[in-house]
């Protein structure tokens, strides 16, 4: 179907233009890697949009399509339903989107999709603002972290995707982290299992956004579930299971001090966002606890 | 199916190479980003461990650990964008980063 210029090892080819050390990319190549090639990406615009390609030019092997920013899981419905007329059951259609395009812009179509239960595999990366357009501020903007829209540190916390979807008790939904791509790659193959909707909310280091240096990713997304600022669990017949669960926190320093959007924090302002992350990291394992 | 392709023809007369309505992406091509290095990775082939764990992270999947040569480790540097994940995230601190520098 396509005109293979350059060759390459999976179904992603080597030079996408994303920014170096970039987290969504290692996300889709281990994606695609799991899905193969039976597979249709819907794609938003946003980061993601470098691998459906500039003008004749593609970057994924499989058929996709670019939508709007608002219907990502819209659009995955009607391919699916398209699918479903023409017999096929066994192409997965996977909507691959931001966390601007989820949490914010396509909150509504995420919402009926899993109300309706299509079939399709959902794909949040969180690298917590709209990274594409200048880093502004989006709902999943950790607290007090700055970007274009919030100099001085955002003021709220962040909204939370899965306890949304879990509300309209989607069949299969999980947390994932890059640093752990086992456990990654099994909740992809899980989800694609999944008979219904399913939701895949990937925490996702962004050097340009957070600004660090790039070769610190792996270490952040570790560091941020070591710390408590992300929690991994899965929920699945109804049950929450708790994926990692640190016995001691380390101390939030560990994650903020090399990020230049917590740069501009003074002493009390970092003792406050620990003591913060520390409350809400223990009111959230006892709400999971509760569900399990 | 024979019926529909013909109909779609007729609309996109103009494009005869691919039978497609609107803008379609269909030459899979890879940009040359190994244009955007700073820093090259290095590889102490002595001490490598042939773990696989700098292959398993690269974003840009340009490692390949080919186990039974003495030069283990072979990076596409085409592509390798010089971002230093493999340095970082190596067990045995065998891969450093060092300036790429023209001779002169």
């Amino acid at each position: 179907m396509h005109d293979i210029k350059h060759i390459s090892k999976g179904l992603v080819p080597h030079g996408v233009s994303a920014c170096a050390g970039c987290g969504m990319e290692l996300i889709i190549r281990n994606v695609m890697d799991v899905l193969g090639e039976d597979t249709i990406i819907v794609i938003p615009p946003g980061c993601s949009a470098l691998f459906s390609g500039y003008g004749e030019e593609t970057a994924l092997k499989i058929p996709g399509f670019q939508g709007n920013l608002e219907n990502t899981a819209a659009c995955a419905a009607g391919i699916r339903a398209a699918l479903n007329a023409k017999g096929n059951t066994h192409t997965t259609v996977v909507g691959f989107a931001g966390d601007g395009a989820t949490v914010d812009i396509g909150l509504q179509s995420l919402s009926g999709a899993i109300e309706r239960r299509d079939k399709i595999l959902y794909i949040c990366y969180d690298n917590e603002a709209y990274m594409n357009t200048g880093i502004q501020g989006s709902s999943s903007t950790p607290f007090m972290a700055s970007t274009t829209t919030t100099p001085t540190g955002k003021r709220t916390g962040r909204k939370d995707l899965m306890q949304i979807v879990i509300a309209h008790d989607i069949p299969y939904a999980a947390t994932a982290s890059i640093h752990n791509l086992t456990d990654l790659r099994r909740k992809v193959q899980k989800a694609k299992e999944t008979d219904g909707p399913s939701l895949l909310h990937i925490h996702t280091p962004c050097p340009t956004g957070w600004r660090y240096d790039p070769s610190k990713t792996i270490e952040l997304a570790k560091a941020a579930v070591q710390t408590g600022c992300w929690v991994l669990y899965e929920y699945e017949n109804e049950k929450v299971t708790i994926n990692s669960k640190p016995k001691e926190l380390k101390p939030l320093e560990d994650y903020i001090k090399i990020q230049g959007r917590f740069k501009g924090l003074s002493a009390e302002q970092r003792q406050e966002l620990q003591e913060y992350t520390k409350t809400s990291y223990e009111k959230y394992i006892k709400k999971l606890e509760s569900m399990a | 199916m024979k019926k529909m392709q013909k109909q779609q023809e007729n609309l996109s007369n103009k494009s005869k190479k691919c039978r497609v309505l609107g803008p379609v992406a269909n030459v899979y091509a890879a940009a040359n980003t190994g244009s955007w290095r700073l820093e090259r990775p290095e590889v102490d082939f002595e001490a490598c461990i042939k773990c696989g764990t700098c292959e398993k992270y690269c974003p840009a999947n340009v490692i390949s650990i080919i186990k039974d040569k003495v030069e283990c480790i072979e990076i596409d540097f085409d592509y390798c964008k010089g971002c230093g994940i493999c340095a970082n995230e190596c067990p045995k601190k065998c891969i450093s980063m060092v300036p790429e520098r023209r001779e002169s």
